[in-house]
Formats: C-alpha cells, sequence, structure tokens
C-alpha cells in the first residue's frame, strides 16, 4: 500500500489536513503560530503546568473517548486520526459561555488569565467523565495544572458546581458524538504515514507488524509513545529526533490481559488505560499510581516508555521490579523475554538491541502470603518526580519471611534491587527486628547522590525508614504511619 | 427602569474580574497573542555558561552563519547606555564586556526570521574565558569579602547595650531563609514595533511601563517621548516583572530599530527563571532578649541577603526586610543592619513582599525561641508582645503604629478557629502518635503600607467622557491579575453614578498616563484609585457648573444619580446630559493625580513616617508531618484578614486566598537549589515546585474583617491587599516547627530553617530526636 504523505485530524470543528509534518513539530506551536488559536498557552512547555492543555479524542477499541493533554510536547504527527479540541471552540456560535466557563467566572476562578483556558479543558474532561466530582477527583484532575494567582480555592469551588450549569448530555462533544466518529472513522485508511523533511521524519506505523517491520527498516529511529519524555529532548534540549515512529496510535500495543497468573500490559497502554487493571489486581498501586505525574501526563505517558527511557527515577520501574516483572522485547518477528530488572544495565544503557522494542510488560499477580506496598518520597505530593520511590513484597510462611524483592528508584543508576536489605530479611522472622537490619542493611546497596530534589543522607534515611514504615503497617500498627491523600 | 435604582459595579461590592470572561473564552491577548506585522523578527538570548569570569573572546560567527539568522547584537551594538540598572547605580548592563558574573547571564542576542530558529543559534556561541573564584550565598560572600551591592541600612533605638545586659534571659541563633522564583505563568515577553524618526512601541509584560520605557531611551541613546510602552494585561507579575523585563525590552527595541523590523523576544522557561533575579535569600543572625514571662526587651539583628551581581532593587528589598523585623511587635531596645551582599548569582529582585516577608518570619523565630525557652504557648508570647499601651507603639524606624487591630482581630480569630481546644488536642494526639504528629500555630502580620521611595507614591489617570456617555479610563497602574482595573473602574462607576459597563477598561500605555510608578507594593488600588477619581471630580466638578449655568440651579440641586442626572427638577439620563454639555462645550476630559501625603523617611537616620498605614491579618493553620520520611499535609487553615472597607470584596479575599498559598510555598516545596559551579538546578516546574490544589489546606476557612475601617483617607477607606496575606503563611512554616518540636516534647526551639521541605522537615526531626 501506499505511504501516506500528510497527517489529517479534526481541528475543532474542521477537517485539517498539513503536508510535510515534521517529527518534532509540536501541537502546540501548530496551534498558536500555524492557526493562531493563542487561546493555548505556553508556560512551561515540559508538560508540567498545563496552560496548554487541549483534549485530544481518539477512536480506539471502546469508541470515541476525549482525553485532556498538554499541547506542549504533544507532537502534532501524533494527532493524526484524531479530534483536537481547543477552548475556542467550547463556548456557543452565539457567544454563550460554556457551563465549565460559567462556573470559573461565577466563582472568579481566573486572576490574571493566563492558566485559565488549560484548567477549563481539564476541568472540561473532568465534567465529561465526572459531572458531579469530590474535592478530591477534582484535585486529582488537577495535578498538571498549575495556578500562581488564585491558590485554588475559587477554581475547586467551580469544579464542584459544573453540573449547575449544565449537562454533559447537551454538550457539543456527546451530541456530535456519532458524527465525529464517522468522520474520524473516515479518515483511517490503513495506510503508513511518512511525512516530514528527510532530517526530521515521522512515521506512523498501519500497525503493530508495520512498527516491527518499521523499526528494521529505520533501526536508529527514535520510538515515540506518549512522548512525556522525548517531547522535552526537544523543546527543552533542542534535539533532533528523526527520525521518530510514533505508536501512540497502535491499539495493538494498548492491550491489557489480565490473566489469571499474571497481568500484562501493552507497552503502548497509558498510565491512563491501566489505571483501572492495576486497581484491581494490585491494590497497592492504586493510590501511588495517582501520584504519576498529572493528569493529562498520564494520559499521554505509558508504562512502556517508563520503562524503555531507562531513567533512574521513572516511578514504575521499582515498583515492577518488586513484583517480578517481566519485559518482552521484539525484533521483527523474534520475541525475548526479560526479568524488569535485568533490562537496566547502566545509567542511560538498557539492554535493547537496535531494531528492537519493547512490546509488553508481565506483572505476576502476588502470591499467597505476599505483602506488597509502594511508597514515593518527593518534595511536592503530587506532580513531582520522587526523590526516592520503592516497591517492596515480602512473602511469609508462617511467621517466616521466605522471599523479598525489594527495589528502589533514586538511589542509583538505574531501578535497582536491594539485594542487602533482601538478604537481611530473607529467612528471618517477621518483626521489627528483621526490618531494622535490613534498613541497616541498605547502606550496603546504595550510594545515593545529592542533587536538586534531596541530598544523600535524606535520601538513604528515608529510604531506610520506609522499610520501617512497611513493617509498621503491615504489622498493624495502633496509629497511621502514612499520611493519605 | 431597573437600573435607576442603583448602578451595577459600585465601589464595596462583589465584581467579577473586568477580563474574567475573556480568560475563560481564550480571548483574553497576551503579549504573545498579539498579531504579528508581517516581517517579524525573533530575538532569543545567548547566555553564559560559566559562573564568574574574565571574557578573553566571543566568538559569535557560528551564531550568525546559523540557517534563518538575520545577525547579532553584543554590548558593541548599543547606541546608548549600556546599562538596565533601575535605581540609576551603573551595575546592569545588558550585555557584558569584560566579566561575566553569573551562570546564565546574558552575553548576546541573535535576531532570526523565527523564534526556534534564534533559540537554536543562540547555543553556538563560543566564548573563551578566564575563570575567578565564585561566592554564591551571603556566607561565602562575607567569606570571600565581597561588597555590599548598595548601601546597608542600620535601624536602631533605645539603648541596645543596656537592654541586653539588664534582661534575665537572651538568646542567639541563625536562620537560613531561602528565596523564591515568581513562576509566573507568562513569561518575559517583549515585542518592539519601529516608528519613524527614532520611535518604538514596546508591548512588554510589565508592572512597570515607564521604568521600560525609560529603560528603552535610555539604551537606545533617545529621548523618553520617543518611546512608547504598553501593556494590556500580564499573566502574573508578583514583582518579577517590576524591573526585570528591562533587558527585553531593551533588546527587542534595539533589534527593532537596527533592522527597522519588529521584533518579538520571549525567552524559554528555564531562560526565564535562570537569567532573571528572584526573591533574596537571607541569612539572619539574630540576639534577643526577654524577660521571665517572655516579654521582649531587647533586639539585634544582622540581615544578609543574596543580592546577585548588582543591585537592582536590593537596597530597598534589604530596608524593607529591617521594616517588617519587628513584625507587630515592641521592641524596646532595638538595633538591626542590613547587608546586601554581592554574589556571583542572578540578581536578585522584587517579589510580594519586596523583603518584608523575610523580615517578619525572623521576628516570628524569635518569638518561637521565647516561647520553647519559657515554656509557654506561642500565641501568649505573640499578644504579650503586640504594640500598643503606654510607650509601647514606636517602631525601630520610630514611626508610631497608631493603628493597630490585632488585639481584636486575633482574638477574633483565635475564637473562630477553636485554636485553643485544637492546640491541646493536638498535644494529646502527639502524646500517643508515633509516627505521625500535628502542630498548630496562629501567626499574625502587620504590613506597613507605601513605597518607601517616598516619591514613587504618586500617580496619574486619564478620564474622556465621549459624547454618547461613555467612558473611557485610563491609569497608570497595570493589570496583573489582582483586578486593580476593576476596582479602579468601581470608583469612576461609583464618582459617575453609572453602571460598570459604561466604562471601557483600556490598556496601560505610556503615552497617557506619564511617569507612572511601578504597580508594587501593594499600592496599586490606592495611588491609581485616588488619580481616577480625581479626574473624574475634575468633570464632574466642569458638569456641576454647567448645569448650574444651563439651568440656572444652585449647586446643591444637581445631583448624580444611578445612570441620570437631577437638576432641580428635571432628571435626564446620563447620556442626554452629556450630550447638552458637549454642545455646551464643556471639556469632558481630564487628567487626575494623587500623591500620598503625609509620609516622610530619612533613611541617613533611620527615622521617618514611611508609611501611610499598616495592614493587619493573622492566620492559623494546623498541620500534620511524617516523621519517618519528613513529608507533610495541611489540615486547616483559618484566615482573618484586614483590608479596611474592601472596594471589592471578592476580588480581596481572592488576593488574601492566593497570597497565603503563594507563601506557604515559600516555606515549604519552593526550592532554590544553586550547585556548587553556580548553576541553578531547580529552574522550571518540573524541578521548581509549586504548591498545587492538592497542596492547599484540607479545611480552609478565610474571611475579611469587614468591621475594619483604614483610619487614614485612602481610596473610599479601603486597604491595600496584595502583599500583606503573603506573610499569613508563616502559620504553616511555625505549625511545621512545633510538629518537630513534639518530637523532644517541645523543649527545644527546632530552629528549621525555609524552605520546609520535607529534607528539612525530617533531618529536624532527626535533630530533635537527638536533642
Amino acid at each position: 500500500m501506499q505511504h501516506r504523505r500528510e497527517i489529517r485530524f479534526l481541528l475543532n470543528g474542521r477537517e485539517v489536513s498539513v503536508a510535510d509534518v515534521g517529527a518534532s513539530q509540536t501541537l502546540l506551536d501548530f496551534l498558536r503560530l500555524d492557526r493562531r488559536l493563542t487561546g493555548t498557552k505556553e508556560g512551561c512547555a515540559e508538560g508540567d503546568c498545563g496552560a496548554c492543555t487541549v483534549l485530544v479524542g481518539r477512536l480506539g477499541a471502546e469508541g470515541l473517548s476525549y482525553q485532556p493533554v498538554n499541547a506542549c510536547i504533544r507532537f502534532l504527527a501524533s494527532c493524526d486520526g484524531c479530534h483536537v479540541v481547543t477552548v475556542e471552540h467550547l463556548s456557543g456560535p452565539d457567544g454563550r459561555l460554556h457551563p465549565v466557563q460559567q462556573a470559573m467566572v461565577e466563582h472568579h476562578g481566573s486572576q490574571c488569565g493566563f492558566c485559565t483556558p488549560g484548567f477549563v479543558m481539564s476541568l472540561y474532561a473532568l465534567w465529561m467523565a465526572v459531572p458531579k466530582p469530590s474535592e478530591k477527583q477534582v484535585e486529582t484532575a488537577l495535578q498538571g495544572n498549575l495556578c500562581r494567582c488564585t491558590g485554588y480555592a475559587p477554581i475547586i469551588r467551580a469544579a464542584v458546581a459544573v453540573s449547575q450549569y449544565g449537562s454533559p448530555a447537551a454538550d457539543y462533544l456527546t451530541t456530535e458524538r456519532e458524527a465525529i466518529t464517522a468522520q474520524l472513522r473516515a479518515m483511517q485508511d490503513g495506510a503508513r504515514v511518512v511525512t516530514g523533511p528527510e532530517d526530521n521524519r515521522a512515521i506512523l506505523p498501519a500497525s503493530v507488524d508495520d512498527f516491527a517491520a518499521a523499526l528494521l527498516e529505520y533501526p536508529q529511529a527514535t520510538i515515540v509513545a506518549g512522548a512525556t519524555d522525548v517531547g522535552l529532548w526537544v523543546t527543552k534540549f533542542l534535539k533532533p529526533i528523526g527520525p521518530a515512529i510514533f505508536i501512540g496510535h497502535l491499539d495493538g500495543l494498548k492491550e491489557i490481559e489480565e490473566g489469571s497468573d499474571a497481568l500484562t500490559i501493552g507497552a503502548g497502554a497509558s498510565y491512563t488505560d491501566c489505571e483501572a487493571a492495576i486497581g484491581r489486581h494490585f491494590p497497592h498501586l492504586g493510590p501511588y499510581w495517582d501520584r504519576i505525574a498529572g493528569w493529562q501526563v498520564r494520559n499521554m505517558g505509558t508504562v512502556g516508555g517508563n520503562i524503555a527511557n531507562g531513567s533512574p527515577i521513572g516511578d514504575t520501574p521499582p515498583v515492577l521490579i518488586s513484583l517480578g516483572a517481566e519485559v518482552v522485547l521484539r525484533k521483527g518477528d523474534a520475541r525475548r523475554t526479560l526479568p524488569l530488572e535485568a533490562f537496566f544495565i547502566d545509567y542511560g544503557k538498557q539492554d535493547r538491541a537496535a531494531g528492537e522494542f519493547v512490546e509488553s510488560i508481565r506483572v505476576p499477580l502476588s502470591a499467597q502470603g505476599q505483602r506488597d506496598a509502594a511508597y514515593k518520597i518527593s518534595k511536592r505530593r503530587d506532580e513531582d518526580i520522587s526523590s526516592v520511590a520503592v516497591g517492596i513484597s515480602v512473602t511469609l510462611t508462617g511467621e517466616t519471611i521466605t522471599a523479598a524483592r525489594i527495589a528502589f528508584g533514586g538511589m542509583a543508576a538505574t531501578p535497582k534491587r536491594a539485594g542487602e536489605a533482601e538478604a537481611a530479611l530473607l529467612g528471618k522472622t517477621w518483626g521489627k527486628a528483621a526490618f531494622g537490619a535490613a534498613a541497616e542493611a541498605l547502606p550496603r546497596d546504595f550510594k545515593p547522590l545529592s542533587d536538586w530534589r534531596a541530598s544523600s543522607d535524606y535520601r538513604m534515611l528515608s529510604a531506610q525508614n520506609l522499610l520501617r514504615r512497611f513493617y509498621l503497617e503491615q504489622d498493624g500498627a495502633a496509629s497511621p504511619v502514612q499520611l493519605t491523600a | 427602569m431597573k437600573d435607576n435604582v442603583t448602578i451595577t459595579g459600585s465601589a464595596h461590592t462583589d465584581r467579577i474580574h473586568d477580563s474574567a470572561i475573556k480568560h475563560v473564552t481564550g480571548a483574553a491577548d497576551y503579549t504573545d497573542d498579539i498579531a504579528q506585522p508581517e516581517g517579524t523578527l525573533h530575538a532569543y538570548l545567548g547566555v553564559s555558561t560559566v559562573t564568574h569570569t574574565r571574557i578573553v573572546s566571543l566568538d559569535l560567527s557560528a551564531v550568525r552563519a546559523a540557517p534563518g539568522v538575520v545577525g547579532v547584537m553584543t554590548a558593541a551594538d548599543i547606541p546608548g547606555h549600556n546599562d538596565i540598572s533601575p535605581t540609576g547605580q551603573n551595575d546592569e548592563p545588558v550585555f557584558p564586556t569584560d566579566l561575566i558574573q553569573f551562570h546564565g547571564q546574558p552575553l548576546f542576542a541573535v535576531v532570526a526570521e523565527t523564534r526556534d530558529a534564534a533559540r537554536r543559534a543562540a547555543e553556538l556561541a563560543k566564548v573563551e574565558t578566564e575563570a575567578l573564584p565564585h561566592a554564591l550565598d551571603p556566607v561565602q560572600a562575607i567569606e570571600a569579602g565581597y561588597p555590599h551591592v548598595t548601601a546597608p541600612l542600620k535601624l536602631e533605638r533605645g539603648d541596645v547595650e543596656a537592654g541586653f545586659a539588664n534582661a534575665p534571659n537572651r538568646i542567639k541563633g541563625r536562620m537560613v531563609i531561602g528565596g523564591q522564583d515568581h513562576m509566573y505563568l507568562e513569561g518575559q515577553i517583549a515585542f518592539a514595533i519601529p516608528g519613524e524618526d527614532d520611535e518604538v512601541v514596546v508591548h512588554c509584560s510589565t508592572q512597570h511601563p515607564s521604568e521600560a520605557q525609560h529603560m528603552v531611551a535610555h539604551v537606545l541613546g533617545v529621548p523618553s517621548n520617543a518611546v512608547v510602552v504598553n501593556v494590556r494585561r500580564m499573566g502574573g507579575g508578583f514583582g518579577g516583572k517590576e524591573s526585570q523585563m528591562n533587558i527585553f525590552a531593551a533588546v527587542a527595541a534595539l533589534a527593532a530599530k537596527k533592522w527597522n523590523r519588529a521584533v518579538k523576544i520571549r525567552p524559554d522557561r528555564d531562560q526565564d527563571m535562570t537569567a532573571t533575579g528572584k526573591r533574596h535569600d537571607f541569612v539572619v543572625d539574630y540576639d534577643v532578649a526577654f524577660d521571665d514571662e517572655g516579654r521582649i526587651e531587647a533586639v539585634g539583628g544582622s540581615f544578609a541577603a543574596r543580592c546577585g551581581y548588582s543591585s537592582d532593587l536590593s537596597g530597598p528589598v534589604t530596608d524593607r526586610a529591617l521594616f517588617h523585623a519587628d513584625n507587630a511587635y515592641f521592641y524596646p531596645h532595638v538595633r538591626l543592619e542590613s547587608r546586601p551582599m554581592k554574589t556571583n548569582t542572578v540578581s536578585n529582585t522584587a517579589f510580594r513582599g519586596f523583603g518584608g516577608p523575610q523580615g517578619v518570619i525572623v521576628a516570628e523565630r524569635m518569638i518561637e525561641e521565647i516561647a520553647y525557652a519559657t515554656g509557654q504557648d506561642p500565641l501568649d508570647v505573640r499578644k504579650a508582645n503586640f504594640y500598643g499601651g503606654e510607650g509601647r507603639d514606636l517602631t525601630p524606624y520610630h514611626q508610631q503604629v497608631t493603628d493597630n487591630i490585632l488585639d481584636r482581630l486575633v482574638g477574633e480569630l483565635e475564637q473562630s478557629a477553636d485554636y485553643r481546644a485544637r492546640r491541646q488536642a493536638i498535644i494529646d494526639f502527639n502524646a500517643s502518635s508515633k509516627v505521625l504528629k500535628k502542630g498548630i500555630a496562629l501567626t499574625p502580620v502587620k504590613f506597613g503600607i507605601s513605597f518607601t521611595a517616598t516619591w514613587y507614591n504618586q500617580a496619574g489617570a486619564l478620564i474622556h467622557v465621549y459624547n454618547d456617555g461613555s467612558i473611557h479610563l485610563n491609569h497608570g497602574g497595570t493589570e496583573m491579575g489582582q483586578g486593580l482595573n476593576t476596582k479602579v473602574a468601581q470608583v469612576v462607576a461609583e464618582a459617575f453614578q453609572v453602571n460598570f459597563e459604561r466604562i471601557k477598561i483600556t490598556k496601560t500605555t505610556t503615552e497617557k498616563v506619564p511617569n507612572t510608578s511601578a504597580t508594587a507594593a501593594s499600592s496599586g488600588s490606592d495611588l491609581n484609585g485616588m488619580a481616577a477619581l480625581n479626574a473624574a471630580e475634575q468633570i464632574k466638578a466642569r458638569l456641576v457648573d454647567f448645569a448650574c449655568e444651563h439651568w440656572g440651579v444652585a449647586a446643591e440641586e444637581v445631583a448624580f444619580l444611578p445612570n441620570r442626572v437631577r437638576i432641580g427638577e428635571e432628571t435626564l439620563s446620563f447620556d442626554a446630559f452629556i450630550k447638552a454639555a458637549y454642545m455646551a462645550r464643556v471639556q469632558l476630559s481630564a487628567a487626575g493625580f494623587y500623591k500620598t501625603p503625609d509620609i516622610h523617611w530619612d533613611r541617613d537616620k533611620g527615622q521617618g513616617r514611611p508609611f501611610y498605614y499598616y495592614a493587619y491579618g493573622a492566620a492559623c493553620s494546623e498541620v500534620t508531618i511524617d516523621t519517618l520520611t519528613g513529608e507533610y499535609r495541611v489540615e486547616r487553615t483559618d484566615i482573618l484578614h484586614d483590608v479596611g472597607r474592601s472596594l471589592n470584596p471578592v476580588l480581596d479575599r481572592g488576593q488574601v486566598e492566593g497570597a497565603f498559598i503563594q507563601g506557604m510555598g515559600w516555606l515549604t516545596t519552593e526550592e532554590l537549589w544553586w550547585d556548587t559551579e553556580g548553576r541553578l538546578r531547580t529552574h522550571a516546574p518540573s524541578t521548581y515546585k509549586i504548591p498545587l490544589a492538592s497542596d492547599r489546606p484540607r479545611v480552609f476557612n478565610v474571611d475579611l474583617a469587614d468591621w475594619s475601617e483604614n483610619r487614614e483617607l485612602t481610596i473610599k477607606r479601603s486597604k491595600a491587599v496584595g502583599e500583606p496575606p503573603f506573610m499569613l503563611g508563616i502559620s504553616v512554616f511555625e505549625a511545621l516547627s512545633m510538629a518537630v518540636a513534639s518530637v523532644a516534647d517541645y523543649r527545644e526551639c527546632p530552629r528549621l530553617d525555609a524552605p520546609a521541605t520535607p529534607e528539612r522537615v525530617l533531618m529536624a526531626v532527626q535533630r530533635m530526636k537527638g536533642a
């Protein structure tokens, strides 16, 4: 089949076709510079402030669904076949305010107004998903939106009141859902898209198999799933990323298989995509999952990407390693499986050959007697990178510890198991002494760095204390041993 | 006829922000949203990657040769003066010629067809340098014998030596207080359009258009009348656009004139945060003597500040730290000294509170020291030391405190927040909870209102009433989200007794009101509201004269009623009246002016009345900390704040809520972290953490002291609100401190430094465990 040379998508109410889209072209620059849709703002260009929040609607396996994303680090090419909705599209043709906008005005939710369009878009998405949210749900939805003026209180008051101003049933995206679906469906031609100039090529494979083939054709290509990391290579470091193979649209990589002995997560599944399954099978990861970045980034970023980029401070590797996760790598039609911890060789170095990609992650379900916990320490509770993160899985047979897997992030150049601490627990009787000994062993496992997130001393001390917390918590301490959200 | 009963948007009523609808629809234009003329070029700054070095050579050939580049600009391209020091100290070059003084210092600008091209080209400079030793913080600077960037201030009253000698108790300590980045959501930006002859128009996100105008003129070597600076609104300022926009305005204007094309410059967030100044970090050595009841007898304090490489506004900032080192407390004998230290870091600048918060927090630390030393509830120590009573009303700068309302205000908050019972419950909780510990604190603020540079306390306004009865309002203040334009329009609506909607709010421009002061020091409504009222009163006086003459009535028989005017027995609509006045050739435009009365300040003597009045407030916060990790949560905050007779209660409440959260951020998660090489490593929201929605107190009760009225004749008896509530965030910090102190049974002051990140909290817990 012929490759398609242009990308096609719906922008607000119109179909747009853009030829020659370079891999590094961002959606935000396209909106502001090309289309002069200046309601969407650039606050940080790194996906942390949310001033650029737009909705992207996509036809997935479950039909059309809209999610708030950061336009600053979303690449334009990855919008192929999607419906992009900006703040300009919210108020009616007669200028009447949208219920979210009306609520924000009446509750004085804006001061300087620069962050406001982004808040409006996040709250729009929230209102469609949860018309009458609790304050807690609002806070979770707004983890990716910074406001420096209001202190948030009026925005929260607006958010919980939106439904008083209108119902999602009457919203444009609901009433036009079938028409939009039909339009998006009509755009799907099953073709591989190859666009952009030679040195900034963007490739959108037609399927997972086509991806495997394309990666053999372009073995040095940058693989872009959610772009929550690669986006910053472009916006912050001005690095060329072409040729880039975009995979965020591949439903075949988003499959989540809930087997009898393991949960298998497709490498293209976003944090949001796998949130429910994670919560069902690993309840201890539910609250932890809510603290991964902000909502927009959870909608874009993938577990596969979090692993494949090899960061020592990614949120998911430590907690997946402790659960005994394995990673499935694919090259062409050949696959191999590795224990996740073995994938991380050294800082910036992973066990992935040219032409090879992470296809899925297999997480074994917890065994009888296995006690699991996941903790994250960061300067700010939400939307922050961890100073220390840890996954702890300890198996008891009677009162004896018969298995222990403890993996830390932020303590070494890679996500890494605490072998000495694990050894201090193995074969010991469950109790304070065993965990005290494990904590004492930790300095033999790690020599953490000092940086702007935390000092070496703090990393070590809090890591040791997290082992103590685990014991206290699992042992049923009389008073709470950690703050809850 | 409904609008004949009362006008919309009168003073003292809740009124939405004038741009609220434009904010939520994305229709509000910020500088980067203005449609660009054809051929607009884009500039970007090339910055140093070393900290303190001599420049041996600067090779820009690769920059010039980069794709899309039109040209570069260095110090040699400046036709006027290579200086943008806002206080005239001639210590802040646009581009340095021989010395790099901090990591990230702008060295040149590159101008290209697109911003992307300019940004990429800016990375290609080759700079040959010769390293010099550097000092990054005030302690290093003092040790290295670095100079002050500006003359220090000394405040002294009473007999300090005798005060210390005679007091039964004395504590000396040191407090380290971190700085703060403004993290306005809209970064710095300027957009210049060249005109004929020497003229240039600059659209700039700035709190101080007149200063941007003067700097552009200074750098171009043209008179101020050639330069127009415009700003419709900013996406946040907080002090960060009082002087820090100067380099961007200057570079955009220089390039626009050089190439005769419109030029825009917008740094990315990282460059914005590394190349522009922040709140000053302080290291304060305090010395406090007190009696056995905890009453302060003498205070000494040395306030060393990280000013950065140049003076910028560090003089007035460090002065204001001293002005507020008493907070709400009477010091019988006192000596305070500032040490505005030069450091090899970006030049620090104005930030909401302007040094005041760093003074206030030291006063609160001394209160804490006394409370732990005497075994008292810190609130009792606070109350015992409030200004008031015979001979206890003089500040360290010899201004009498005559309007203190803290006894009532704190008393009311203590009751409404149920402080005493909750404190006892917390002490009980801490006795049984092993890992989690709680703390509570009720802290006051007293904040002096007026620019301490007395000449800044002036303002102008311009009002046109058009012959269709519509009103055009302009004044020298700038809108950065605080609702200044809304409040001033309310004042004008009330003066003319017309609906708010009749008044067109327009961009701030140096063309309409000259020689304006920065919208800063919380002064916006006080100054510009008065100036606008003055303009309105002038027009009204002419209208009354006209009515008397035309209708043959006495002045008392002319009344401005809601949207109409009654003249004797006759009533006509405002429109019809204005039309009649126009036909009778009445001048319907006026320039208003205001200067704050009664203030004076002799800096050399350290005496005067620098402040027209004080604004007051108090907050009570409760926190829980995790003693295993140092993590914490703010459980509840209650605030009672004084805004006098509010011009717009709902907007004032928004200022109080927002300022509190920003103050809390300063003292908790917002940490500026330089590495030993002098690189700021927390320079974007990924690494610099301002509060999120989920960080705000779980319970948050905010009230205005609606019984308060300004005793001075301010605009409608209101009080300034921008800065004072920022310091209410200190209640969170003090509550954290109490939670830490619980680990050692409240026997010792934890001496928590700011910001109290989880790390600092845990390390303080460790110290207390060892105590």
